[in-house]
């Protein structure tokens, strides 16, 4: 019964992505617009084609599809550190990777913005923010901000990891995580304090942005999250079994060790790939689980590709609105994500009652 | 008592002579927060909390009276020297009153100032944003500071924009600029004073006054518009081209792009006194990158 309604929620999920997919073709810069028409219409000029097909194909796609992929990755993370922490606020960023992601993101930013005069340095936010300074030849520059960010979550989920001396404690796990976090957090704000410069373009991470996924990043991580949602798949029912207790499921012959590792790796994984490639998006990966499990209960091999499918969703349309709602301006897409997922669970809260209430599986 | 009572009248009368004499020679000068702030005489020792302020000051050629600085303030090479109060947003109250200040000089989005006014120190707030901010600064800090410069000053900063925008040649007017103040995307929009100065510059912003001052905009605009020439700062200018579309951009695909210092974007981000030093720059650019206008030969 669920295996069914699981396969018409995937379908129905795979059809509003294609349709968020043919929007996305048609709205940027200018609102909606009839992209369609001149790309293939006769009235234009081969000038205004060309332009017409490098804003499309270029643009608009790759970060559409991207913007897809980013939220599957996420709905994907959360799931998994709902389902490892048998706890329903666990979200993908529990293990310390955001704020490794933002720390990495802070010091490229600041020795991209700082001169051998070191941190004093610099222009006043308050005075029209603006970072503009010499190349220093720091690593964190080298690595470019997508490649800081990676660098900074998996450091930090490498240092949660040793605190927690491994994954066989989930509570010891769940600690050095919160630990972690707030630590690398300080030591951000620390930085960014130094480097006033870097504050806005710091803020446009930390509440998430799609608008810089071309085809190679939207490429990367439509590929990762197929790897890790296959090795989530085939793990999964660990998880199954986790929610049973740990007893239960040592009882059930699970190697849960090596199994718990797998999947730690898999989430830090999922987890680093969407935070270097877009920021801190907020919420998807802690909603998407729960609004899934909303419509349907399936054990987790199942929840696995529907929490992928439901954060796409949620990202997805977040995407259309930040690039439509105020054009040619943006809004930042994490706001949105946390309003309409917020929103959305509010009010499955509010009819549903008891299907909300805290159950983790 | 009763005796004593036309003694007692002389007194006060000759209180209110003092007061009244006083108050004639007191400085009164209304900030940008409508505070009017009475002083008993112009002030000798400042702090300041703005670099653009700080700037300010030294360009009235009160820079002695400074007695501290904000972490920020770097101009001129005088005030490096003075004693550092932390920063506009996270100012060291105590380092401030220790400096006993007649007056601090803050922004108007300083957190600092209720507690200063609390303590007995006035505070002074200006917000100088665009070009008229800048002129109204200046004559409020002259009024202030009891200086006759205050025209004089911002009419040689006016006279300095105009000579820059005198210096380009005739064919870059109308260039299409794109001015990158961060990489949200943040630009600089008609509206701000940056823009401002492109406009006196004599070329075109493809960031409309309609948007505001700073918006955040969509990248895919920036591709759509199709600069001619790019303005951005050294830290910003790493992986421009690799954003989706842009290599297409003509700037980027000639290489008209001008690419500011540390030193370049402090005078350019500061709306203050040298923001004819900053027309300067910007004219610079132009003279040396800008491609000759669309349907002109070269």
């Amino acid at each position: 019964m669920n295996t069914t309604r699981t396969g018409w929620l995937l379908a129905l999920a795979a059809l509003v992505c294609a349709a968020f997919v043919l929007l996305g073709l048609c709205i940027g810069s200018a609102g909606f617009e009839n992209t369609v028409g001149s790309l293939w219409g006769v009235h234009t000029g081969d000038m205004e084609r060309a332009m017409a097909r490098q804003i499309v194909w270029d643009i608009r796609l790759p970060r559409t599809i991207g913007a897809l992929a980013a939220g599957a990755l996420l709905g994907l993370a959360g799931a998994l550190a709902q389902g490892l922490f048998r706890n329903p606020l666990a979200d993908p960023y529990l293990l310390g990777s955001a704020s490794g992601a933002s720390l990495g993101v802070a010091l490229a930013l600041a020795s991209m913005s700082s001169l051998g005069a070191g941190m004093v340095g610099g222009s006043m936010m308050s005075e029209g923010g603006v970072a503009v300074s010499v190349f220093s030849g720091s690593v964190w520059v080298r690595l470019g901000l997508t490649g800081a960010a990676f660098a900074g979550a998996v450091l930090a989920v490498m240092l949660t990891l040793s605190l927690a001396r491994g994954v066989q404690h989930t509570l010891r796990l769940l600690l050095a995580g919160v630990i972690v976090g707030v630590v690398l957090g300080a030591v951000t704000s620390l930085v960014l304090l130094f480097s006033p410069d870097s504050l806005q373009a710091m803020q446009s991470f930390l509440l998430g942005s799609t608008s810089f996924i071309g085809w190679t990043s939207c490429l990367l991580m439509a590929a990762v999250w197929l790897v890790c949602v296959v090795a989530a798949w085939t793990l999964a029912r660990v998880l199954d079994g986790l929610s049973l207790g740990e007893a239960t499921a040592q009882s059930l012959g699970l190697h849960i060790g090596p199994l718990r590792a797998a999947l730690v790796a898999v989430l830090a994984l999922a987890t680093g790939t969407a935070v270097a490639q877009t920021g801190l998006i907020a919420f998807v990966g802690l909603a998407a689980p729960h609004l899934v499990r909303a419509l349907v209960k399936v054990p987790h091999r199942q929840l696995m590709w529907l929490a992928s499918a439901m954060g796409a969703v949620l990202l997805g349309g977040a995407d259309l609105l930040a690039r439509w709602l105020i054009a040619p301006q943006e809004l930042p897409v994490g706001v949105l994500t946390a309003v309409l997922g917020g929103l959305y669970l509010l009010w499955l809260m509010h009819r549903g009652g008891g299907a909300l209430g805290g159950r983790t599986a | 008592m009763t005796r004593c009572y036309p003694f007692r009248l002389a007194v006060v009368a000759a209180l209110a002579i003092a007061v009244l004499a006083s108050t004639a020679q007191a400085v009164q000068v209304t900030d940008d927060q409508g505070t009017t702030l009475s002083l008993p005489k112009s002030p000798q020792r400042i702090v300041s909390l703005l670099p653009s302020l700080t700037e300010t000051v030294c360009a009235l050629g009160q820079c002695q009276r400074l007695v501290g600085v904000d972490r920020y303030s770097n101009f001129p090479e005088s005030v490096k020297k003075l004693p550092q109060v932390g920063g506009g947003m996270d100012p060291n109250i105590e380092a401030i009153v220790a400096l006993h200040p007649d007056v601090v000089l803050a922004a108007l989005s300083s957190r600092s100032a209720t507690r200063l006014v609390a303590l007995g120190i006035p505070v002074f707030a200006l917000e100088p944003k665009t070009h008229a901010d800048v002129q109204r600064a200046i004559t409020k800090l002259a009024q202030l500071l009891e200086v006759n410069d205050g025209q004089k000053l911002w009419r040689e900063i006016d006279a300095g924009v105009t000579a820059a925008a005198q210096s380009i040649p005739p064919k870059v007017r109308g260039t299409r600029i794109y001015f990158e103040v961060n990489r949200g995307p943040f630009g600089a929009g008609e509206a701000s004073f940056i823009g401002e100065t492109l406009t006196r510059l004599g070329v075109k912003n493809i960031l409309p006054a309609k948007l505001g001052p700073f918006p955040q905009i969509n990248p895919e605009l920036v591709v759509r518009e199709n600069p001619d020439l790019i303005m951005v700062g050294q830290a910003n200018l790493e992986g421009m081209e690799q954003r989706p579309g842009w290599s297409n951009i003509r700037a980027i695909r000639e290489h008209h792009v001008c690419v500011f210092s540390s030193d370049q974007s402090d005078v350019l981000v500061r709306p203050g006194p040298r923001l004819a030093d900053s027309a300067r720059i910007m004219a610079q650019c132009l003279s040396d990158k800008a491609p000759p206008a669309k349907g002109v030969a070269p």
